[in-house]
């Protein structure tokens, strides 16, 4: 369908978006790359009466590679990040997920900060942000402020945003260089929405045993999780065959997955193990 | 009620254009219906189907996923910047070899999808190409034709400035 009405802004400064989205209370939108929020429109889930448009302002596309972890500005482009050679060995666990991603025009548009605030439960960038305790930094008119990533997901297409804030950056965890991951996917063709996926990584102790672990999922709920279940059978343990098995059957007994038009629950419960399974098994090769 | 109107510049295919539009018109329906070109095709208005790709700054993008003033200052290629005067281009000439157009309505996008893949990647594989037109439906071919006709052009974008694959 066509869109419906709405006015424009494009704003230079953030402080000057942030009063435009204030202004208007929950009648305003924040634009990005656009690849959720238009379908959106052009559907009546969303129906705004202002656009405001985040691509003149400036600084929101940097990616930032330190000692305490990556930082993606909310304008980073799934392309940007794939393209970006040192975030393979900075944070791989993000660039395996962000390759599963949408199809190759919508990776040239979507944004890090789009995705987030979009919130769909099937999206692996938010999925991503909850298992590895990402800090989302916002800034509203009352000011900046960070949001655990485990607090910023409330349900399906819905966060702890306010109407007035803006998500400025996405700040990840710095990522050992030894430590263990996997990144499992399934959708019916490679970029469409999965079905079920799981990223999971941990770190070795001395004696070889798994450490820190950490397991997320997408698909299977109204919002990314992580399994504490699926976790506590990993930590402490060699990651054996043995281990890997309890650690699926944990999985799909944690999870609570919807019926809908493209699976139902007991189908998307027996996947998440089977993700989950498959991501031990590359994070153990 | 003011008028939402506003004016805005980009490059269509080479050539400055200014359109004045309302903010709610995607760039596929200013190119159609107000810069007259209808090869961009609209499949389903919601970034599915592809049907609409055009190029922005040289990268693929869905052109009914964003809004026309959004092109301000960038320069779109749509599939009529793909074509010349004297005859097919190799990457249509392979299409019309292999047979990867029935009805065309998809065939615009996946002219477009192609070409900006086979651009940066000319050396992509079948997989690759697989993976990158699995953003673009077409409801006749079943789509090997479609693969085999984008591998067949690749050598065309191996030297450039050649016109002959």
């Amino acid at each position: 369908m066509k869109l419906p009405a709405f006015d424009y802004a494009c704003p230079t400064t953030l402080a000057e978006a942030v009063a435009l989205l204030a202004a208007h209370g929950g009648d305003a939108k924040a634009l990005a790359g656009g690849q959720s929020l238009v379908p959106m429109l052009a559907f009546r889930v969303a129906a705004p009466t202002l656009i405001v448009d985040l691509r003149k302002l400036p600084g929101l596309d940097r990616i930032e590679i330190s000692d305490a972890g990556v930082r993606l500005g909310a304008m980073v482009r799934w392309r940007d990040i794939l393209e970006d050679a040192r975030l393979r060995r900075a944070h791989p666990l993000l660039v395996a997920a962000v390759g599963h991603v949408a199809h190759y025009q919508i990776r040239n548009r979507g944004t890090v900060g789009g995705s987030l605030a979009h919130a769909d439960p099937a999206a692996e960038m938010p999925g991503i942000a909850v298992a590895c305790e990402a800090e989302i930094a916002v800034t509203g008119k009352s000011g900046a402020r960070i949001i655990a990533a485990s607090d910023f997901f409330v349900g399906a297409l819905t966060t702890a945003l306010a109407p007035d804030e803006i998500i400025t950056e996405v700040r990840l965890p710095a990522w050992p260089a030894a430590r263990r991951f996997g990144f499992e996917e399934f959708a019916l063709r490679r970029g469409d929405f999965a079905i079920a996926a799981a990223a999971v990584f941990y770190d070795l102790d001395e004696a070889g045993a798994a450490t820190n672990a950490h397991v997320g999922v997408i698909g299977v709920g109204d919002k990314p999780a992580r399994l504490p279940s699926v976790e506590a059978v990993l930590n402490g343990a060699p990651l054996d065959a043995a281990a890997i098995a309890r650690a699926s059957s944990a999985a799909s007994a944690a999870v609570d997955p919807p019926d809908d038009i493209h699976a139902s629950a007991a189908y998307r419960r027996s996947l998440v193990g089977t993700m989950v399974e498959r991501a031990l098994l590359a994070a153990a090769a | 009620m003011p008028s939402r109107v506003q004016t805005t510049r980009f490059e269509v295919n080479g050539r400055p254009v200014e359109v004045a539009v309302e903010p709610r018109l995607t760039l596929a329906d200013c190119l159609r219906d107000v810069l007259g070109l209808t090869g961009t095709h609209i499949g389903c208005e919601h970034g599915v189907c592809g049907a609409c790709t055009v190029l922005l700054d040289g990268l693929a993008v869905r052109a009914c996923l964003m809004l026309a003033v959004q092109a301000e200052g960038r320069r779109i290629t749509t599939v009529e910047g793909l074509s010349n005067e004297d005859g097919l281009t190799p990457l249509q000439a392979s299409f019309r070899k292999h047979h990867a157009l029935q009805c065309g309505f998809c065939t615009p996008g996946m002219i477009t999808t192609a070409h900006a893949l086979l651009s940066e990647e000319p050396d992509c594989d079948a997989d690759r190409v697989r993976e990158v037109l699995s953003g673009n439906l077409c409801r006749c071919t079943g789509y090997i034709s479609i693969v085999e006709a984008v591998l067949d052009a690749r050598s065309a974008y191996r030297k450039p400035g050649s016109e002959r694959a």
